[in-house]
């Protein structure tokens, strides 16, 4: 990020509820506030302390141990503090990461898998993790600044008016020149930046986008005939940002002439008037001294302001996904019948006219479907990709809503479940998706997901069953290995065996199976084949599947077809 | 604030001394020192103004203070004024000769960077993930230049001419002043960056950890929420969360430490000068021991962003430093012929494997073993298989990218590997893995596969792989934008899109890696229904996980575990048992489930 594309954002909104996610609310402000005022009043005793011993140098007394004592005392409390404050202001970063963090991945696991599938997790994670930390510089550099931007000028002023109020007035009249002309110059560039903005994220990005698409380039010959674009545009972007500092700067420059020119100001009348000897030399030196002072904070505010844009507009990109309210799975504290998850003994899904649509979409990804599921009985669902299976099996699951219709599972509309309700619910279910995801952490603790505190022979038993202790055992540390993102690398048959495993461990009354072997090859499919056979027997279960060794387990086959249902049909099961 | 990146601290080793830097800092800047020089005497001057002004404006009020009335007293106002001003301009051209010169440095290390890095070999590049992290490390020569670089040169210069003017004005409280600015500038920074970089290794780890579990909590939604682990898995990255915010603490808490130190140095030295010239006050006189003070007092300023900017530096220089291996391990090549991109004589251009075995990685079986293929002119052959199959070796191995370990491939009779890339890409080119779009209209996205193309021939090339009527309908044509990396275009207009640039460029022989890639099955089906319309009667290396339609090619090959497990015409293999008798039927099921399933 260059200092051009940082100043070039327009200020978001996301600044006062960045402000509200501070820790410890109200007492971290007080803190803060009280720890920077303290801090300008050491900052005009230092140079009432240090005016003093050159004054009395200057007249050539022997310098006072009480004076450099407090002098010694004030430097060393000021650099306490300066050390304190800036940890203060780590926390407060800290705490505003953890909570938006947290925020983040409350909104994803209310939103569900459905919410999830509509953008690009990648780009989540990267948010949640390294994209939060964008958010360093507004908090501990930019929030820190407003305390002392207001403190240490008043603190300031006032010990100058008791001194010399000339000299006072003077600052005190300059000084809000400094956020004037800020505000004045900065709104005048801002127009600039913006309308080149565009343009130069287009030219800056361009390198980036040629090194990624090298190899494409170079399948049709033209990596070398781009060498000279790249040059050219790279140039072109240096032209463009230079045109476009050359006024963000100037800004800056006007806030330099302001401070410094001031200083000048009340220098030469002090001079002067100490000529006539209506000032002494010790008034003089603290005015001297604690002029520059007064504009520093101010000048820094705005330095790190520009460098906060970015984290502000990470703050954004947070809080647009965390208000996104589209497709809400749950509906918390919403009023109904408790679910008898387990009525009956198994559970029965029964859908009645139910219709889903996904937003952005013009066709209804289910359409007026009814459909029941008498505990005990297995159905298959099969129909062409996009027919609406894996919609259906989403309703069940709590991951996608009916629009219109109800959606009875367990004899209770799940229109009304409430979080704990689908908690309970889906604690009646095993469910093994296409792609399943192994988490960090052993195989052990990947197969017992739902009950980590399963005893180890469970652990085992259910592996078996699911073919899994025919691999685990090649295994380096058998089931002990770590797997996930940092651990071995498992094969796609090998990964839906540990997700039958989860299953089998939780021992469930309905099992929902979405295309288990879809992604699997013929070999690695056998196996899968065969654990998911054992299992279904005994159960109730949904079966997506056009494999007719599952199939050959199905009571009933339901085609789907454009979200409707196309044909439902008894087998009479293959065997019997 | 800043840290470095994750993998800095590892790469952060033995040779990291300053002469290392100093030749990263060479090496990146090359033919740029002129400007950098200037970037750096504005940046000292305006410091020295600053500092000018203070010591002007002490004399002027201790001389005053004296109640002499001289002549060099209007001369010292007249001074604090143009100082005053000075300053300003300065720092206004520091800011602009500064970011000159880093954007300068930038572009060229941009194109001396792509010109190091097309010679590679495309499993280079994927190997070392260079292609995406070389252009974050190149940006990293701003941030060297601009927050470390002139920093300290600003800091040097400043501090060497305060300790001139105290030394001329009393030389042992210039010896006091050297050592106090030495403490804080020169011995306070690197420790605390070094503290920092050390804790930055945690942090690295740390935030590794942090996106796994943020990872599971996200990409394992469904499981978690279905086995009721949500809570549990969260409070996994809370804690991730906790750890990392520690780390960073640390790493932070050192420059905060330094900064406290400095600040403690300053009023040390402050006090120590003053003393000293108090103390010989008979000597020098009253006027220069406000002078020492004040200067004294002024000169630490610019010393106060030194740990941040060595903080800084360790990261870019980590970063450079990967950009400097990029850029020394450049293997000379001939420039590009003319005319390279266009087409050569489509005549009788065969393909041929013989008993070819290619080996990957020297660790691992082969990717490629004894494969016979062969592929006469105008004909076209399909490769199906299971993902990890090797197929996308044979393409490599077809494309010159990898050389057999035994074995021969022969293109137009002659192996393609080792010869040079304008004559091999004009015998063959076509769609391989994961194409790019890039950030330009899409008649010039076309056109880098046939630079003279005509507007007729775009439309005839998007005709036919199957994109035209969706580009009429956007409302700029071919003048669109497709967004970065092809956001704003579907996944079937991506993939048809470079279908369409494969067809443009014409090359005798046409080798397509999964056209129908990340595409779902209808979509998949439809696509490759047009890659096969296209593609008739030219010499075509088909791969595809896809096998409906296949019926048009002249031959489909089985790749298993990379051998050739069978081969044949659609029906002869759709008649016999394994790999593609038993997808086919998975296809037709997923197509017309229920008349197959009775068919059972």
């Amino acid at each position: 990020m260059t200092t051009a594309e940082g100043a070039a954002r327009r200020t978001p909104p996301a600044r006062g509820r960045l402000l509200g996610l501070l820790p410890g609310g109200r007492g971290h402000v007080l803190a803060f506030a009280a720890g920077s005022t303290v801090t300008a009043v050491l900052i005009v005793a230092q140079a009432d302390l240090l005016a003093a011993l050159l004054a009395g140098g200057f007249a050539g007394a022997a310098p006072a141990w009480p004076l450099i004592a407090a002098l010694a005392a004030v430097v060393c409390v000021r650099a306490a503090l300066w050390f304190g404050l800036e940890a203060l202001a780590r926390r407060a970063a800290d705490a505003v990461k953890a909570r938006l963090r947290t925020e983040l991945l409350d909104r994803a696991q209310r939103g569900g898998p459905g919410w999830l599938a509509g953008r690009r997790r990648g780009e989540l994670v990267t948010l949640a993790t390294r994209g939060l930390d964008a958010l360093d510089p507004y908090v501990t550099g930019y929030l820190p600044a407003l305390v002392p931007a207001v403190v240490v000028p008043v603190a300031i002023l006032i010990r100058l008016t008791a001194a010399d109020w000339g000299s006072a007035l003077i600052i005190l009249l300059t000084l809000p020149l400094i956020p004037v002309f800020g505000a004045l110059v900065g709104a005048h560039t801002r127009d600039a930046t913006l309308r080149q903005w565009r343009s130069l994220e287009r030219l800056g990005g361009h390198f980036a986008d040629v090194v990624a698409g090298l190899p494409t380039l170079r399948v049709f010959g033209r990596a070398r005939a781009q060498a000279e674009v790249v040059r050219r545009i790279a140039d072109a972007h240096r032209g463009a940002t230079m045109r476009t500092l050359r006024i963000a700067f100037l800004s800056a420059l006007v806030l330099e002439l302001v401070a410094s020119v001031s200083v000048a100001l009340v220098a030469v009348p002090v001079g002067l008037r100490l000529l006539d000897g209506q000032l002494t030399l010790h008034v003089a030196l603290l005015v001297l001294i604690l002029a520059p002072e007064a504009y520093l904070p101010l000048r820094a505010l705005g330095t790190r302001f520009h460098a906060s844009a970015e984290g502000l507009a990470v703050a954004e990109r947070a809080f647009g996904v965390i208000d996104d309210e589209t497709r809400v799975a749950a509906a918390p504290g919403a009023a109904g019948p408790p679910p008898g998850a387990r009525a009956g003994g198994a559970p029965a899904v029964r859908l009645e006219g139910v219709t889903v649509r996904y937003p952005g979409r013009d066709r209804p990804a289910l359409a007026e479907v009814s459909l029941e599921i008498r505990p005990g009985e297995r159905v298959a669902l099969v129909g062409p990709s996009g027919a609406g299976k894996s919609t259906l099996l989403a309703l069940v699951l709590g991951f996608a809503r009916a629009d219109s219709g109800r959606v009875l599972l367990g004899g209770a509309d799940a229109a009304a479940f409430t979080d704990a309700d689908w908690a309970r619910w889906r604690a009646g279910l095993g469910w093994i998706g296409q792609r399943p995801h192994l988490f960090a952490g052993t195989l052990a603790e990947n197969i017992a997901l739902a009950e980590p505190s399963a005893p180890s022979d469970a652990v085992e038993a259910a592996a078996r069953a699911a073919r899994v202790d025919a691999f685990a055992a090649e295994l380096p540390e058998g089931y002990a290995t770590r797997l996930g993102e940092r651990g071995a690398g498992l094969s796609a048959g090998q990964r839906q065996r540990v997700a039958l495993a989860r299953a089998v461990l939780r021992d469930p009354p309905l099992l929902l199976l979405d295309e288990p072997t879809a992604h699997l090859d013929g070999r690695s499919e056998a196996a899968v084949l065969a654990a998911t056979s054992a299992l279904l027997t005994g159960r109730t279960a949904v079966l997506v599947t056009h494999r007719p060794a599952l199939l050959a387990h199905a009571d009933r086959v339901v085609t789907l077809r454009d979200g409707r249902i196309a044909a439902a049909r008894a087998t009479g099961s293959a065997d019997d | 604030m800043t840290e470095p990146t994750p993998g800095t601290a590892a790469e952060d080793g033995a040779a990291a001394g300053p002469a290392g830097t100093a030749r990263t800092l060479r090496e990146v800047t090359r033919g740029h020192g002129g400007r950098l020089a200037l970037a750096a005497l504005a940046a000292a001057s305006a410091e020295l103004a600053g500092l000018g002004l203070t010591a002007t404006a002490a004399w002027l009020i201790a001389t005053a203070a004296e109640q002499r009335l001289i002549g060099a007293l209007g001369l010292a106002i007249v001074g604090v004024r143009a100082f005053a001003l000075a300053r300003g301009v300065l720092r206004y051209l520091e800011r602009l000769t500064g970011h000159d010169v880093a954007l300068r440095a930038l572009a060229d290390l941009r194109g001396r960077v792509y010109d190091a890095l097309v010679p590679r070999g495309v499993r280079r590049w994927r190997r070392d993930d260079l292609l995406n992290r070389m252009s974050t490390d190149v940006d990293a020569v701003q941030d060297l230049l601009l927050r470390s670089w002139l920093p300290v040169a600003v800091a040097g210069a400043a501090g060497a001419a305060a300790v001139a003017v105290t030394a001329f004005l009393h030389p042992p409280a210039a010896l006091l002043l050297a050592a106090g600015l030495l403490l804080a500038g020169a011995v306070l920074p690197p420790l605390a960056a070094a503290r920092s970089a050390a804790a930055a290794a945690s942090v690295a780890r740390v935030r590794a950890e942090l996106a796994v579990h943020t990872g599971d909590v996200l990409e394992g939604a469904a499981e978690l929420a279905v086995y009721g682990a949500h809570d549990r898995f969260a409070a996994r990255v809370a804690g991730a969360g906790d750890r990392l915010a520690a780390a960073q603490r640390r790493a932070a808490g050192a420059e905060a430490l330094a900064g406290a130190g400095q600040i403690l140095v300053q009023g040390a030295t402050v006090l120590a000068v003053a003393l000293a010239g108090i103390a010989a006050v008979d000597v020098i006189g009253g006027v220069a021991v406000v002078v020492l003070g004040l200067t004294a007092l002024a000169v630490f300023e610019p010393l106060r962003p030194l740990p941040a900017a060595l903080v800084q530096l360790r990261a870019s220089r980590a970063a450079l430093r990967r950009v400097v291996a990029v850029l020394g391990s450049a293997p000379g090549e001939a420039a590009a012929a003319p005319g390279d991109g266009g087409t050569a004589d489509p005549a009788a251009v065969d393909l041929r494997l013989d008993d070819v075995t290619v080996r990957l990685d020297p660790s691992r079986p082969p990717a490629l073993r004894g494969v016979r293929l062969d592929v006469p002119a105008g004909r076209r052959v399909a490769v199906v298989g299971p993902s990890g199959a090797g197929k996308s070796t044979l393409i490599a191995a077809v494309l010159g990218e990898v050389a057999p370990e035994s074995g021969t491939v022969l293109l137009a009779g002659r192996p393609p590997a080792g010869r040079p890339d304008a004559e091999l890409r004009r015998l063959v080119s076509g769609v391989t893995q994961d194409p790019h779009v890039f950030q330009v209209s899409l008649a010039e996205n076309l056109r880098l596969a046939r630079p003279g193309a005509t507007a007729e021939q775009l439309r005839e090339a998007a005709r036919a792989a199957g994109l035209l009527a969706d580009i009429d309908a956007m409302p700029e044509g071919f003048e669109t934008l497709p967004g970065q990396d092809g956001a704003q275009l579907s996944g079937g207009q991506r993939q048809r899109l470079a279908l369409a640039r494969a067809l443009l460029a014409d090359p005798p022989v046409l080798v397509l890696d999964e056209p129908t890639e990340g595409l779902d099955d209808e979509l998949a089906d439809a696509v490759l229904g047009d890659v096969l319309a296209a593609t008739a009667d030219r010499t075509t290396l088909l791969v595809t996980h896809r096998l409906t339609g296949l019926e048009a090619v002249d031959e489909i090959v089985v790749l298993e575990d990379g051998r050739i497990t069978q081969r044949g015409g659609h029906a002869e293999l759709a008649a016999r048992p394994g790999y593609f008798r038993e997808r086919l039927t998975a296809e037709q099921l997923a197509r017309a489930p229920l008349a197959a399933a009775g068919a059972d």
